[in-house]
């Protein structure tokens, strides 16, 4: 089975021993979001719900084409296809090194 | 002194003076109960974002900061960034705004509306790598940039205590009442300080939570403050928070949809808001509690916030 790249998007990556970028099996999207879940089972359950489709503001892209619900995560994957997942909002995470401590 | 009759002062006279909603029958309360909210999509800009960005801008230019055709520069998940479009457009000033990729689509062609030039970030590194690309570009370009920065400008949180707060204190009192309770979230910090200090200095029990939502996928302009060690902006005082009470992003989804049936259309940061301000008003300690509705739920339809059909 072929091997797919999952881009990791920044506050998903502690949950993803702290890589942007692993690497997952399966012949769809869906396939290859279980098989990293089995590796970080932490993260599958903040990209997906309880259907299995993606959470409200949780995007999968495989290139720049959206995956928008369980259908689309089903359908086969091309050649050397990368995941991305992205948040849909633009929410504040909190590293910036110019500001002060809670 | 004479009006100003300019585009820009007309833009400027819109921003703030927004109206105190009552929710409290509409979301099941019941007086002596009272739940308000300051609805802030009726800005120019459509959020509140418009306060303190005018305010920064007009201290900006007063002090000079502008001199020798410099651009005003900041980091923006959006509502900011449109302000700053929008009101350099009507002043004539040109604009540079870092906005991570993701921000929405409805964001981004606002602020390419009205001229600014759009510096977009990875969306898989954060809005943290937005802001790290504003300072570098700061700090590379001083002769090109004034680096505005939402995050340490003092300006925004004296605009909301001047403004928005102090329109709080005048509403509550016309209905002989004032806040024993102000809910919000961390976005620069801005609208936190400035509103609460200023209900805090007129009425010292002022209660104040604050509304923290997950890291992922985050809700749009908040930041997840909840762990020890996390990291906040310059100008939030953080002494004024009694309470950090987490929200998800289906909750405020939620509540924005019970929102819109009521006829008020708006942001999931307002949701966020309302969510915790229902909360604490259910665990009965506060009598009037006040909220922000920060922007307009039109600014959503691209992310999955309304259902289709």
């Amino acid at each position: 089975m072929a091997k797919v790249i999952v881009r990791i998007p920044t506050p998903l990556r502690p949950f993803a021993g702290g890589q942007a970028e692993v690497q997952a099996e399966g012949a769809t999207a869906a396939e290859v979001l279980a098989s990293l879940g089995r590796s970080y089972p932490d993260l599958c359950a903040r990209v997906l719900d309880a259907e299995g489709a993606p959470r409200v503001f949780v995007n999968v892209f495989v290139g720049h084409d959206r995956l928008r619900d369980k259908a689309a995560l089903a359908a086969p994957l091309g050649a050397a296809a990368v995941i991305s997942i992205v948040p849909a909002v633009a929410g504040g995470h909190d590293a910036d090194q110019r500001s002060k401590a809670f | 002194m004479n009006p100003d009759l300019s585009h820009f002062g007309a833009l400027a006279a819109a921003v703030g003076a927004t109206p105190l909603v009552e929710l409290t029958a509409g979301l099941g309360l019941a007086p002596p109960l009272r739940l308000f909210a300051k609805l802030e999509s009726v800005n120019p800009g459509a959020s509140i974002k418009d306060r303190p960005v005018l305010r920064m801008l007009q201290a900006g230019i007063a002090a000079g900061a502008l001199a020798g055709g410099r651009r005003v520069l900041d980091s923006s998940s959006g509502n900011a960034g449109i302000s700053y479009a929008m009101l350099g457009a009507a002043l004539g000033v040109p604009v540079s705004i870092v906005v991570p990729g993701n921000a929405s689509a409805e964001r981004l062609a606002r602020i390419h509306a009205h001229g600014a030039e759009l510096i977009l970030t990875d969306p898989l590194e954060g809005y943290d790598h937005a802001l790290r690309t504003a300072q570098a570009l700061a700090a590379q370009y001083p002769e090109r940039y004034w680096y505005c920065n939402q995050y340490a400008n003092a300006e925004n949180w004296r605009a909301h205590y001047d403004g928005t707060g102090a329109e709080i204190l005048r509403q509550l009192q016309a209905l002989d009442l004032h806040a024993d309770c102000f809910v919000a979230g961390v976005g620069t910090g801005g609208t936190l300080t400035g509103v609460a200090r200023r209900l805090r200095e007129a009425h010292p029990g002022l209660a104040v939570y604050a509304a923290i939502p997950d890291a992922f996928p985050g809700i749009e302009g908040l930041k997840p403050l909840g762990a020890a060690g996390d990291i906040v902006p310059d100008i939030l005082d953080a002494s004024l928070i009694d309470e950090r009470i987490g929200i998800s992003a289906e909750h405020a989804v939620a509540m924005c949809r019970r929102l819109a049936a009521l006829g008020l259309f708006v942001g999931p940061s307002s949701g966020a808001y309302v969510h915790t301000a229902l909360a604490v008003a259910r665990s009965g300690r506060h009598r009037t509690i006040v909220t922000i509705l920060s922007d307009s739920g039109e600014r959503y339809l691209s992310v999955g916030l309304w259902p289709a059909g």
